[in-house]
C-alpha cells in the first residue's frame, strides 16, 4: 500500500513539471507582454517594471529561478493586483471554492447515490424510468443554464433565497450549491445504478437472499459497498469537474472564489496568477485522483490484492 | 467468430442489426430524428431564417414572442428565432469539427499503440495517463487566453481535450482483435499488415468509434457554450448557443425569453444527442454496461 503510495507520488513530479514547463512557455509565446495594454507607459517606466519582475533576464534564466520560486511554494507577485502575491489571493479564494466544493459534492453524492440505488432496485419500471430520465435532464442541463434559470424562479420570482454573495445573507449558498451539484448529482446516479445493478446479480446477493434476510439489509449491508466502487473513482475526475464548473457557478453568483479569480485574471492577462494558479489547480487534481484511487483500493478487495501483486 | 471471407457480409448485417434495435429504441429514434431536423435546419438556415442575421430594428428593441417574431426579439429588436438558428450553425460546426479532430487524433493514437504493442504502445499510454491528469478545462482557458479568441483555436484546442478516451477505446479494441484467432487466420492466409487492418480492424472497431463518438459531440458542444458564456470561446459578430445564454442572463429579470429559448434549444439538442448515443451503445455494443 505504502509502496503504491509512493509510486504514484513520484508518477506525480514529472506531470507537475511537464505542466509547469508547458504552462510557462505557454504564457512565454503569447503576443504582447503583460504590460503591453497599459496606457503608453515610458520606456524607463516598461523597463524598470520589466526588472522588478524579471523579465528582462534571458528566458531560460526566468524559467529557472520561476522553477525553484515554485517549488519554494512561491508563486510570486501578482501582475495586476500590486502589492499582493499569487499566493496571497490562493489562500483568499481558496476556502470559498473548497466550501463550494464540498457542499456541491455532498447534494451531488446524497441526490444521485439514493436516485441510482432507488433506480436499481426495480429496474426497467417507472421507479427506474423516473429517476434516470431526470438524471438525464441533470447532465443536459448545463450549469450556466440552472443557475440563472434558480435565480429567477427561487431568487427573483418566489424570493425565497438570495442570489449572489457567499455568506453574507444566511441561505446565500444554496443556489450555488446546487448549482454545482446537480450535473454531478446525474452522473452519479447513472454510475450507482450500474454499480449496483451489476452487483446485485451476483451470487453472493443471491446467496443473501435465500439465507432470507431482508431487502433492506441486502442492499445496505451487502450490495452498497460494491455497487459504489464505480462512484469512487468517479470522484477525483469529478473534483476536477468541480474545479471547472466553480468558474461558471462563482461568476454567475458574484462570489469570491478561486474560480471566478482564475476567469478574472484570464480576462485581465494577469500571466502570474494565470501561471500559478494553472499549477496549484494541477496539483489539486493529482492528489484528488490519488485519493479517490485510495479509496477505491480500500474498498475492492481485488484490486487490492492486484496492487500488492505486481506494481 | 468470424471468418476472413464472410468480413463484408458481417459488417452489414451488424449495421442492419444496429438499425432494426435502434429503430426500437424510442427515445435513441426520436434523437436521431432531432438531430437530422437540426442538421437540416442548420444547413438551409441562409434561405429559412425568417429574418436576415443583421438585421435589427432598434426602435422595436426586445419584444415578447409575436406572430411576427415567433421566439421574440433582443434589445437591438433582432428576431430571436434567427439568431438561434445561426447561432446553431455555429453550435453544430465546433461539435462536429472539434469532434472529428479528437476521432482523428484519438483512433491513430490508440490503433498504433494497440496494434505495434509493447514499448511503444507503453511510451504512448502513458502519454495518455499523463493528459488526463492535467486539468483541461483550464488548459483550454490558458489557451485562449494566450493566443485570443479564435474560432480555429477553439477547435483544436477542444479537440486536443477529448481525444484521450478515444485513443484508450480504440487501444483496447485493437488489442483484443489483435490475439483473435481470424486475424491470426487471415495473417497465415498471407494477407499483408494493412489490409488485416483494412478488413478486419477497422471495421470491427467502427461500433465503439461510432457510439464514443456520438456521445463526445454533446460533451464538445457543451464545452463550447461553457466557454462562449464565459466570454472566451466565440466572439460577436458571430454568434453561439453558449453567447446568447450569456447574453439573456444579463438581461432575464425584464425579457427571460431571451434566455429560456436558447437554453431549451441547447438542452433539447444535448438530450437528443445523449440518448441517440445511449441507443447506439446498446444497438451496436452489447457488451458495454450502460452507465
Amino acid at each position: 500500500m505504502l509502496r503504491f503510495i509512493a509510486s504514484r507520488l513520484l508518477q506525480a513530479i514529472p506531470v507537475l513539471l511537464v505542466v509547469i514547463s508547458v504552462t510557462f512557455l505557454l504564457i512565454h509565446s503569447a503576443p504582447g507582454g503583460p504590460f503591453s495594454d497599459e496606457k503608453a507607459v515610458p520606456p524607463e517606466v516598461a523597463r524598470a517594471l520589466e526588472a522588478q519582475y524579471n523579465l528582462d533576464q534571458p528566458l531560460w534564466q526566468q524559467y529557472v529561478s520561476y522553477l525553484s520560486d515554485v517549488v519554494r511554494g512561491d508563486f510570486g507577485p501578482s501582475f495586476k493586483y500590486s502589492g499582493r502575491t499569487v499566493n496571497e489571493l490562493i489562500a483568499a479564494g481558496l476556502p470559498v471554492t473548497a466550501e463550494l466544493a464540498l457542499y456541491a459534492m455532498l447534494v451531488a453524492l446524497f441526490i444521485g447515490i439514493s436516485a441510482g440505488v432507488f433506480a436499481a432496485i426495480r429496474p426497467n419500471t417507472l421507479q427506474d424510468y423516473i429517476p434516470m430520465s431526470a438524471a438525464m435532464l441533470g447532465i443536459c442541463m448545463p450549469s450556466f443554464l440552472l443557475g440563472p434559470i434558480l435565480i429567477l424562479v427561487f431568487g427573483i420570482q418566489l424570493e425565497w433565497l438570495p442570489i449572489s454573495g457567499w455568506g453574507d445573507i444566511p441561505g446565500d449558498k444554496i443556489l450555488p450549491a446546487i448549482t454545482l451539484g446537480t450535473g454531478y448529482a446525474a452522473y452519479i446516479a447513472r454510475l450507482s445504478r450500474s454499480g449496483m445493478l451489476e452487483v446485485l446479480s451476483q451470487d453472493y446477493i443471491r446467496t443473501a437472499c435465500a439465507k432470507g434476510l431482508s431487502e433492506r439489509l441486502i442492499i445496505f449491508k451487502h450490495a452498497l459497498r460494491g455497487g459504489l466502487i464505480p462512484v469512487i473513482a468517479f470522484l477525483g475526475p469529478a473534483f476536477a469537474g468541480l474545479l471547472g464548473g466553480s468558474f461558471v457557478v462563482e461568476t454567475i453568483f458574484q462570489i469570491p472564489g478561486l474560480g471566478r479569480f482564475y476567469v478574472t485574471s484570464a480576462f485581465n492577462r494577469d500571466y502570474t496568477m494565470i501561471l500559478g494558479m494553472t499549477i496549484f489547480f494541477a496539483g489539486l487534481i493529482i492528489v484528488f485522483n490519488l485519493l479517490s484511487d485510495l479509496l477505491a483500493l480500500w474498498l475492492n478487495p481485488k484490486l487490492r490484492q492486484q496492487a500488492r501483486g505486481g506494481n | 467468430m468470424q471468418h476472413p471471407s464472410q468480413a463484408s457480409e458481417q459488417r452489414s448485417s451488424l449495421w442492419l442489426d444496429a438499425w432494426i434495435k435502434l429503430r426500437k429504441n424510442r427515445m435513441a429514434l426520436f434523437g436521431f430524428v432531432v438531430l437530422l431536423i437540426l442538421c437540416a435546419v442548420s444547413l438551409l438556415t441562409p434561405w429559412i431564417a425568417p429574418y436576415s442575421y443583421e438585421q435589427q430594428d432598434l426602435m422595436l428593441g426586445a419584444t415578447p414572442p409575436s406572430s411576427a417574431h415567433w421566439l421574440g426579439t433582443d434589445i437591438f429588436g433582432r428576431d430571436m428565432l434567427t439568431r438561434i438558428m445561426y447561432g446553431g450553425r455555429v453550435s453544430l460546426m465546433v461539435g462536429f469539427i472539434a469532434t472529428a479532430v479528437a476521432l482523428v487524433i484519438g483512433i491513430l493514437w490508440g490503433s498504433i499503440a494497440g496494434f505495434i504493442g509493447g514499448r511503444v504502445d507503453a511510451v504512448m499510454m502513458r502519454i495518455v495517463d499523463i493528459m488526463y491528469a492535467l486539468p483541461f478545462m483550464i488548459f483550454i482557458v490558458l489557451l485562449m487566453v494566450v493566443f485570443g479568441r479564435n474560432i480555429l483555436l477553439l477547435f483544436v484546442a477542444i479537440g486536443a481535450v477529448e481525444w484521450l478516451t478515444m485513443a484508450r477505446i480504440v487501444r483496447s479494441q485493437v488489442m483484443a482483435l489483435r490475439k483473435q484467432e481470424f486475424v491470426e487466420a487471415a495473417y497465415s492466409m498471407g494477407l499483408s499488415r494493412w489490409a488485416i487492418i483494412r478488413r478486419h480492424i477497422i471495421p470491427n472497431t467502427l461500433g465503439p468509434v461510432v457510439v464514443y463518438t456520438t456521445l463526445t459531440i454533446p460533451s464538445v458542444m457543451l464545452l463550447e457554450a461553457f466557454l462562449s458564456f464565459l466570454g472566451l470561446g466565440i466572439q460577436p459578430p458571430q454568434s453561439s448557443w453558449g453567447l446568447l445564454i450569456n447574453y439573456g442572463v444579463e438581461t432575464m429579470e425584464e425579457y427571460p425569453w431571451l434566455l429560456i429559448f436558447p437554453g431549451i434549444t441547447l438542452s433539447l439538442t444535448l438530450f437528443a444527442l445523449n440518448f441517440l448515443g445511449d441507443g447506439l451503445r446498446d444497438a451496436l455494443d452489447p457488451r458495454a454496461s450502460k452507465d
